[in-house]
C-alpha cells in the first residue's frame, strides 16, 4: 500500500456511502488533491452502509428530505445500482389510512407521482403472501426501489480516482484533528499526519468522536435498528435476481418486510430504543461481525416476530424457513430526526456530513459538495444545517432523551405540530410562572417554553362564537385550540401581550460592523441610528438564507433579532462575515435578553400609562427604536409588528423581565389587555398580513422577486447574492407567492376540514401544477384568518396562473377542496394599507 | 517425582507426549513415565532418551486398546502407590481425556492446556483458553497436580538418556472402565500415511479452492513436499474434504515446519489451529485477508495460477 | 427417549479479545452471546433424535440469569424445556460446575436415557466436566463423537482420530460428547421462536463452592501476528517462494 500523502486540499474521513459520495462530488466540482481515509477495509469498512437494508421509499413529509432522496435515486439510477420494485405501505388502522392519504398529498407536493391507495385485495394481488384480512389498505408507490449502496460507493470512489482527483486509503485510523486559530489544519492518523485545507467528517455513528477531536460537536447517537433475515422461502424459490417483489412497510407495527433472493428480510423500528455512544462501538478487530452489527437481542424482537407472522403467515409461519442472519444494526439518530450537514460552527473548514441514511447518501453528498465548493447548494438544506443547534442541543442528555422519544416515531404518524415531551423546561422565560398561572399551553422552540395559547382566555371562545372557526375533525384539532383564534380577535379589539423570549439576539460592533451587516442584508443598512430594518438575507444563488430584523443602535453597533429556531444558523452566517482583522465582533446575547410584544389598538394607551416617553405616532415612528423608561426599567422599545396591529417589541435584560411584564399587565387592566400566544403571533396574525416566514415561504429555491419582496430601488452596496438578485429582478418571475382562500371546507362526510400546510394545489381537473423551473405548487403555510372568517393558504403559483380570483383545488387527506387566489404578491388581505399598524 | 502419561496408539508413540516429558523435566524433579497397555513397553527406549528413569506399564487383559476410563483407573492406582507431585500428559484430546478420568476418580482439580507449571502450595499454572488467545493464571489447590501440557508450547528435547526401566503393574479395573472401547477402526476418511499432527509440511486449502476438484493441485503440491493436505472449516462443512483434514480449533491443531494456506482468509478458529507452525506461507487474492498477519510470506494472487506454477517450479528445482 | 443436552453461554468474540479492567474476564460489552460451537451440534443431535423417537429434550445450563437467552434460542430449535442453574455471574471451576450439574440432573424426575455435551467450551476449555458428570452418575461416556445413531437402546458412535475412524457402541443410559461435524445445526424459525417463548425454563439456584482450580486473572496471549513479507503478485512471485522454501529446507 502506498504511503499517506503529507498534504491534501481536502481529507475526507469515511468510506461509506457518504464519504465516497463526497469524494466523487468534490472531484466532479473540480477539486483535486483529495485524500480519503477509513479505519476499516474497503469496500466495506464496517460502518452502517455495510448492513443497510438499502431500500428507498421516495416520500417524506419533509420537502428537504424528499428532494435529497429524489436526487439520490437519480444518482443510483445513473450508476446502474437501483432496482425498481415498487413498495406498499400497509395500514392496519383507520388512522393510518388517513396518514397514507396524507403521504400521497406530500408526495404530490414534492413532485413524486404515481402513488395510489390500494384496497386489501389489490395489495394481495401485488404481494400474494400477505394476509389481507388484517389490513385496511395500502399506499402503493411504484417508484420504490432497492440500491446496492456498497457498489455505488465503490463506483463513486473509483470515478474520483479516475479523474485524478482523489486517493483512498483503507485501514487508516484517525487519532486527532489539529485546529489552529479556529481553522482546521491537519488530520493525525496512525500512519502519519496529513495537513489539509478542508476536512470532511463522513463517519456516520462515529462522527461525534471525530468532531470532538477538533473541539466541535456533531450531536447524534448510535441507535439500534433490528433486522432478521429468514429463508429459504419456498415461495421465492424461482425468483430471478435479487429483488422481485414489492417492499412492504407494515406501518402500524413499525416494521418492514422485503424479499431478498430466496430470503425475507424483516426489519423493525418498533423495539425499545437501544442507544449507544460512539465509544461503545468496537474496532474492526474486536467486533464479532462488523463494528456496527451488534449481536441480535431476540427478546426485543419477540413481538415483532408475531407481527411479521400476522402479516405474512405463509412465509414467516413456515417451520422450514429459518433465521439466516439477524443483527442489531447501528444507525445514526439525531435529536430532531434530521441529518447534520455543513461546516461546524466551532471550526472553520471542518465539515460534517453525518446522520445520513442510504436513501439520502448521494444526494446529500452532492449538495454538501456544492455548499463547500460553490458556497451554496441547489437543494435547501436549512433543516439539516449543523449550525442549527443551540448549546443545550449538543448535550448527551438532550440527544438521548429526544432520540429515545422519537425512535418509535420512525414509522409513526407524526402530527406537524407534535411536541416533544422529554427534556422540556430547558429554558424558561422570566414570565414562565406568570404564564403558567394563566393556563398557558407551552410549545417548545429552541429549548424555550413558549405559550401557544392561554386557557385563561377560554371564555373568549364563547364571546366570539363561530368567528373562532371551530374545528370538528380530530386531526386538525390536535395541537390546536379555538382559543388561538379568540385571542386573535380580542387582540384586534383591545390589546395582547406576547412573550417573545425565544428570539435569538446578537450584537455586531466595531468599525466594520456596518460593512458586515451591509454584506448580509438585502436592504440598506446605512440608516439613521434608531432605525429598525426588516431584511431578507440571501445566499450566493439569490435564494433566502434568512429574514430578520436589524436595529442600528449606534454608528458601530447593530443588533440582529431573529427567530429562535434558526438563530444559531444566522449567528454563524454573520460570524462568517467578520473580517479577519478583528474590526468587527459578534456577541450572542440570546440568553441575556428577553422580549415582550404588545400589540392592538390599545397598545399605545397601555404603554403610555407606564412611561414618560412620548409614544405618539409622530414622536415614535414606525420602524424605529429607542430606549425608554417603563416604571424604572430601561427598555429598548422597537415599533414594529408581525401581527398587523399597532405596537412595540420591548427588549430588556432577563432580570428586568418580570418588572416589565407586571408594569404592562397592570396598565393593561383598564384597556382589555390579554395574554396572547404564539398561535396568533406565528400563524393567524402573520397570515392575515401575508407576512412570509423563513422556512415555509422563504427558502433557497425561491427568489425575492417570486416572494414579492423586492424593493423598488436596490441599494448600491454589495451584499451576498446581489448578482443573482439583480438577474432575478431583470427577468420575469416564473412563479409568484399568492394568498388563497379556501372557498368550501366541506368534506365528503360533511365535516369541515382545515388544511395545515404542505398540501398540493391542483388545477380544477385535479392535476398537479408545476412551474417553468419544475417546482410544484403546494401550500407553504396554512391557517385561520379569524378577522376575515377565512382559512388562508399561501402558495407559489406559476406566474401565468397567479391572477386574483383564479380557482384551484387543494388536496387534503385524499379529498379536494376549492380555493381561489385572494392576493398575488405581498399585499395583506387584512388591512392592506396598514392603517392599524401606522395608527 | 513427576509422572508423565505417554500416550500411544496401539504401540505407536504420540509425539506430543515427548513434549510433555520435556516440559516435566523443567520442574526439577525425577521423571517417571507411564503407558497404558503392554504394547507401550516398547517405548522404554524413547522415554528414557527424553529423561524418564522408569516406565510404568499398565498391563491388564482388558487393556487392549484406547479405553480412557480404564486409563484413569490405572493412573489412579499408580498415583496412589507412587504418590508423585504431579501427573502430566500431552494436551491432546486423548491426553486431556485420560487425565480428566484420573481427576474424576480422585475428585481432584485438573488444569488442562498448561504452558507453564510451577509446583508449590498452591500449584500455579498458566493455561491456554479461548483457542489459545487468552492465558489464564490459575492456582491449583491440591497436593497432587494433574495437568496437561499445551501442545507445541515446549519443543521436545532429548537428554540422550538410556532406556527407562520397565515396571509393569496390573490396575484393578472394574468392568465399567472398559465398557466403552473401540470395536473396530477403519482408515475411513484418513488416507493413512502422514497424519496432520505429525506432518512436517501441510498444504491447506480454503473456500478459495472453489470445490472438491480444486484439491487435486493441493494434494499434488503436498505430495511433492512430502506433506499432507489440510483444510479450513468451510471446506469440511461444504463436504469438499473429510473432517479428519480440518485444521483449527474445532479440527486438529498443528505446528508443522511449513504450513501453506491457499485460499484461506483466516477465521480466528483456523488461526488458532495453525499459528504455531514454524513457517507460514499464504497464497490469497486478498491482500487484506486476516491470515496474512500471521504469515511469514505471502503471494497475492489466484491459487489456481500460483499453485500449478509453484508445483512445476519445485519439480524443476528438484531436477 | 428422554435426552438432556448441557450448554454453556459464551461470548461471541471477534478477531481480537479485550479484557475487563480487572483482567478477570473478557470484556463483553460489545459482544453478543451464544453457545459453544460443538454444543450446537449437541442440540441438533438431540432434536433429531426426539423427532425420530419421540419423548423429550431438556436443556441444562449453569450461568447468569441472562443465559435464559441462549436457552430460549435452543428451545426455538426444538427442545422441550430447559433448566437454568443461576450463578452470581462468576465463573465456576470445573468441579463446582460438574457437581451443580449432577445435583440438577439427580433432582430431575426424568431419568435421561442420553446426556449430550459439546466437546469443549469455547471460553474455558477445561476438558473435564462431562467426564466428572459421567463418573458421578456412574454412566459410560464416549467423547469426541462425529457420528451417532441410537439402535435398540444402544448408542452407536464413531470418533475420528488421526489414524482413521473408530467405532464404538454403548448401551443407554450413557453420556456422549459430540464434535462439530456430527451434523449441520439448524437455525431457529420464527414459529420456533414464538413457541420457545412459552416453553418452561426452570430457574434453580446453587451455592458456589470454593474453587480448587482458582482463576487468578487472564492475559491476552502474545500475538503470533508477524505480518507477512509479500513476495509478489501471481505466478511471477513463484521463483521467490521457491528460494524461500529452499532456504528453510522444505525440499
Amino acid at each position: 500500500m502506498s504511503k499517506l500523502p503529507a498534504k491534501a486540499k481536502c481529507v475526507v474521513i469515511g468510506a461509506g456511502i457518504v464519504g465516497n459520495g463526497m469524494v466523487y462530488h468534490l472531484a466532479k466540482l473540480g477539486w483535486k488533491d483529495i485524500v480519503q481515509i477509513d479505519k476499516g477495509p474497503l469496500p466495506n469498512p464496517g460502518g452502517s452502509t455495510g448492513h443497510a437494508s438499502n431500500f428507498i421509499f421516495p416520500v417524506d413529509h419533509s420537502k428537504e428530505m424528499t428532494a435529497i432522496t429524489a436526487e439520490s435515486m437519480r444518482q443510483y439510477k445513473e450508476f446502474g445500482t437501483f432496482t425498481e420494485t415498487g413498495g406498499i405501505e400497509v395500514a392496519r388502522t383507520e388512522e393510518r389510512m388517513q396518514e397514507l392519504a396524507r403521504r400521497i398529498t406530500s408526495a404530490k407536493s414534492w413532485g413524486i407521482d404515481g402513488g395510489r391507495i390500494l384496497t386489501p385485495a389489490e395489495v394481495k394481488q401485488l404481494v400474494p403472501y400477505i394476509d389481507e384480512s388484517i389490513i385496511l389498505g395500502g399506499y402503493y408507490q411504484p417508484t420504490v426501489g432497492v440500491v446496492d449502496s456498497l457498489r455505488t460507493g465503490t463506483i463513486m470512489r473509483e470515478k474520483a480516482q479516475e479523474m485524478g482527483a482523489a486517493q483512498s486509503f483503507a485501514n487508516v485510523e484517525v487519532q486527532d484533528i489539529k485546529v489552529e486559530n479556529g481553522v482546521v489544519k491537519a488530520v493525525v492518523t496512525d500512519q502519519g499526519t496529513i495537513e489539509a485545507e478542508y476536512v470532511v467528517i463522513a463517519t456516520g455513528c462515529w462522527s461525534p468522536k471525530l468532531a470532538a477531536m477538533a473541539g466541535a460537536h456533531i450531536p447524534l447517537t448510535p441507535a439500534v435498528h433490528q433486522m432478521k433475515d429468514i429463508g429459504p422461502v419456498p415461495f421465492f424459490k424461482d425468483t430471478k435476481g435479487d429483488i422481485e417483489w414489492p417492499i412492504i412497510r407494515d406501518m402500524d407495527v413499525f416494521m418492514y418486510e422485503r424479499q431478498h433472493g430466496t430470503g425475507l428480510e424483516i426489519g423493525s423500528y418498533a423495539h425499545r430504543p437501544i442507544l449507544y455512544t460512539p465509544d461503545d462501538i468496537p474496532s474492526n478487530a474486536t467486533a464479532a461481525l462488523s463494528p456496527t452489527e451488534f449481536a441480535f437481542t431476540q427478546a426485543d424482537f419477540d413481538i415483532q416476530d408475531e407481527h411479521a407472522y400476522e402479516l405474512m403467515p405463509s412465509i414467516v409461519g413456515d417451520e422450514s424457513v429459518r433465521e439466516k442472519y439477524a443483527c442489531n444494526g447501528i444507525l445514526s439518530y439525531t435529536p430532531d430526526g434530521m441529518p447534520i450537514l455543513g461546516e461546524t460552527p466551532e471550526v472553520k473548514n471542518l465539515w460534517s456530513v453525518a446522520a445520513v441514511w442510504i436513501k439520502e447518501g448521494p444526494g446529500t453528498a452532492k449538495s454538501v459538495a456544492e455548499w463547500m465548493v460553490l458556497g451554496d447548494s441547489h437543494i435547501d438544506l436549512h433543516a439539516s444545517n449543523i449550525a442549527r443547534f443551540h448549546e443545550h442541543h449538543k448535550e448527551e442528555k438532550h440527544i438521548k432523551s429526544r432520540v429515545t422519544e422519537s425512535f418509535n416515531k420512525t414509522y409513526g404518524i407524526v402530527h406537524p405540530l407534535e411536541q416533544y415531551e422529554s427534556n422540556r423546561k430547558v429554558r424558561l422565560s422570566p414570565y414562565y410562572e406568570r404564564e403558567a398561572a394563566l393556563g398557558a399551553v407551552f410549545y417548545e422552540t429552541a429549548g424555550w417554553e413558549r405559550p401557544f395559547w392561554y386557557e385563561s382566555n377560554k371564555d373568549l371562545v364563547a364571546k366570539f362564537g363561530d368567528k373562532v372557526m371551530p374545528r370538528a375533525a380530530e386531526w386538525e384539532s390536535r395541537w390546536w385550540s379555538p382559543i388561538i383564534n379568540a385571542e386573535h380577535l380580542q387582540m384586534r379589539e383591545t390589546a395582547g401581550i406576547v412573550d417573545l423570549t425565544a428570539f435569538a439576539y446578537f450584537d455586531i460592533t466595531g468599525p466594520s460592523a456596518l460593512a458586515v451587516v451591509q454584506k448580509a442584508a438585502l436592504r440598506q443598512m446605512d440608516v439613521a441610528i434608531g432605525r429598525v430594518v426588516y431584511t431578507p438575507v440571501l445566499g450566493p444563488n439569490g435564494g433566502f438564507k434568512s429574514d430578520l430584523t436589524i436595529m442600528r443602535l449606534d454608528t458601530d453597533h447593530f443588533r440582529v433579532v431573529t427567530g429562535g429556531a434558526h438563530g444559531m444558523a444566522d449567528k454563524k452566517w454573520f460570524a462568517d462575515l467578520l473580517p479577519a482583522d478583528g474590526s468587527a465582533k459578534i456577541k450572542d446575547i440570546t440568553s441575556d435578553y428577553t422580549t415582550l410584544g404588545l400589540w392592538g389598538p390599545n397598545a399605545r394607551k397601555i404603554v403610555q400609562e407606564v412611561t414618560s416617553e412620548d409614544m405618539s405616532h409622530e414622536s415614535f415612528k414606525f420602524s424605529t427604536c429607542r430606549e425608554i423608561d417603563i416604571k424604572g426599567v430601561k427598555v429598548l422599545a422597537s415599533r414594529i409588528s408581525y401581527v398587523g396591529d399597532l405596537g412595540w417589541e420591548f427588549y430588556v435584560p432577563m432580570a428586568d423581565g418580570p418588572a416589565l411584564w407586571d408594569a404592562l399587565w397592570e396598565a393593561g387592566k383598564n384597556h382589555g389587555l390579554i395574554p396572547v400566544g404564539i398561535g396568533v403571533y406565528g400563524t393567524t396574525g402573520r397570515l392575515e398580513k401575508c407576512y412570509r416566514a423563513y422556512g415555509p415561504e422563504l427558502e433557497t429555491e425561491y427568489t425575492v422577486v417570486e416572494a414579492g419582496m423586492q424593493t423598488p430601488k436596490l441599494k448600491e452596496q454589495d451584499f451576498i447574492g446581489k448578482e443573482a438578485h439583480l438577474k432575478h429582478r431583470a427577468e420575469k418571475p416564473v412563479a409568484m407567492l399568492c394568498t388563497l382562500f379556501v372557498d368550501d371546507h366541506t368534506s365528503s362526510t360533511g365535516v369541515k376540514r382545515y388544511m395545515m400546510g404542505n398540501e398540493p394545489i391542483l388545477t380544477l381537473d385535479k392535476k398537479p401544477i408545476t412551474d417553468a423551473h419544475g417546482r410544484r405548487s403546494y401550500v407553504t403555510s396554512a391557517g385561520s384568518a379569524p378577522s376575515l372568517g377565512k382559512h388562508i393558504l399561501m402558495s407559489y403559483l406559476p406566474t401565468e396562473l397567479a391572477v386574483a380570483g383564479n380557482k384551484f383545488l387543494v388536496e387534503y387527506l385524499g379529498e379536494h377542496y376549492p380555493c381561489s387566489i385572494a392576493e398575488v404578491g405581498a399585499t395583506s388581505v387584512f388591512d392592506p394599507s396598514n392603517e392599524r399598524i401606522l395608527a | 517425582m513427576i509422572l508423565v502419561l505417554i500416550d500411544h496408539d496401539r504401540g505407536e508413540l504420540d509425539q506430543l507426549s515427548l513434549r510433555a516429558l520435556t516440559a516435566a523435566r523443567k520442574l526439577g524433579q525425577d521423571i517417571e513415565a507411564v503407558v497404558i497397555g503392554k504394547e507401550g513397553a516398547a517405548l522404554a527406549g524413547i522415554v528414557g532418551e527424553y529423561g524418564a528413569k522408569v516406565l510404568h506399564v499398565a498391563n491388564h487383559a482388558n487393556l487392549t486398546d484406547y479405553t480412557p476410563m480404564a486409563s484413569g483407573r490405572a493412573l489412579k492406582d499408580l498415583v496412589e502407590k507412587l504418590k508423585p507431585a504431579a501427573v502430566l500428559a500431552a494436551g491432546s484430546p486423548r491426553g486431556n481425556e485420560q487425565l480428566a478420568h484420573l481427576a474424576a476418580f480422585l475428585d481432584l482439580p485438573m488444569a488442562a492446556e498448561c504452558s507453564e507449571i510451577t509446583l508449590g502450595s498452591p500449584h500455579h499454572v498458566l493455561r491456554a483458553r479461548w483457542a489459545g488467545n487468552l492465558i489464564e493464571s490459575a492456582n491449583v489447590h491440591s497436593d497432587l497436580l494433574i495437568a496437561s501440557v499445551l501442545a507445541f508450547s515446549t519443543e521436545p528435547e532429548s537428554v540422550n538418556g538410556g532406556a527407562a526401566t520397565v515396571a509393569e503393574f496390573e490396575p484393578a479395573l472394574e468392568p465399567q472402565d472398559y465398557a466403552v472401547k473401540v470395536l473396530s477402526r477403519d482408515a475411513g476418511e484418513s488416507k493413512g500415511g502422514v497424519t496432520l499432527v505429525d506432518a512436517k509440511v501441510i498444504v491447506s486449502g480454503g473456500r478459495g479452492v472453489g470445490g472438491p476438484d480444486g484439491f487435486g493441485q493441493i494434494e499434488e503440491l503436498a505430495n511433492l513436499l512430502g506433506g499432507t493436505v489440510g483444510c479450513s472449516r468451510v471446506v469440511t462443512s461444504s463436504g469438499w474434504r473429510p473432517h479428519a483434514e480440518q485444521v483449527g480449533q474445532t479440527g486438529t491443531k498443528v505446528a508443522p515446519d511449513l504450513y501453506i494456506a491457499a485460499g484461506i482468509s483466516g477465521a480466528m478458529q483456523h488461526i488458532a489451529g495453525m499459528k504455531n507452525s514454524k513457517t507460514i506461507v499464504v497464497i490469497n487474492t486478498d491482500p487484506e485477508a486476516p491470515i496474512l498477519s500471521y504469515a511469514d510470506y505471502a503471494i497475492i494472487g489466484d491459487l489456481h495460477q500460483v499453485i500449478p506454477a509453484l508445483t512445476s517450479a519445485i519439480r524443476e528445482a528438484k531436477g | 427417549m428422554d435426552i438432556l443436552v448441557c450448554l454453556k453461554r459464551v461470548p461471541l468474540a471477534g478477531g481480537t479479545l479485550i479484557l475487563t479492567p480487572d483482567s478477570r474476564d473478557i470484556e463483553t460489552k460489545h459482544l453478543g452471546f451464544g453457545i459453544s460451537p460443538h454444543e450446537e451440534n449437541a442440540v441438533e443431535a438431540g432434536v433429531q433424535l426426539v423427532e425420530q423417537m419421540g419423548e423429550t429434550l431438556t436443556l441444562l445450563t449453569l450461568g447468569p440469569s441472562d443465559a435464559e437467552e441462549q436457552l430460549r434460542s435452543q428451545l426455538a430449535i426444538g427442545a422441550t424445556r430447559a433448566v437454568l442453574i443461576e450463578t452470581d455471574g462468576q465463573e465456576w471451576d470445573p468441579q463446582g460446575t460438574a457437581a451443580a450439574l449432577v445435583d440438577a440432573i439427580n433432582a430431575e424426575e426424568t431419568k435421561f436415557d442420553l446426556i449430550i455435551f459439546g466437546a469443549e467450551s469455547a471460553d474455558s476449555a477445561g476438558y473435564q466436566i462431562h467426564i466428572r458428570v459421567a463418573h458421578a452418575l456412574n454412566r459410560p461416556i464416549i467423547t469426541n463423537v462425529k457420528s451417532m445413531k441410537i439402535e435398540n437402546g444402544v448408542a452407536v458412535c464413531d470418533r475420528v482420530v488421526a489414524a482413521g475412524r473408530e467405532h464404538y457402541e454403548v448401551a443407554l443410559p450413557a453420556i456422549v460428547t459430540v464434535r462439530d461435524g456430527l451434523n449441520i445445526p439448524r437455525y431457529p424459525s420464527v414459529p420456533g421462536r414464538m413457541q420457545a417463548r412459552k416453553k418452561p425454563v426452570d430457574m434453580k439456584k446453587a451455592e458456589p463452592r470454593v474453587p480448587k482450580l482458582e482463576k487468578v486473572n487472564l492475559a491476552l496471549a502474545p500475538s503470533k501476528a508477524k505480518g507477512a513479507e509479500v513476495l509478489g503478485n501471481g505466478p511471477e512471485a513463484v521463483p521467490a517462494l521457491v528460494e524461500v522454501l529452499k532456504k528453510i529446507g522444505a525440499f
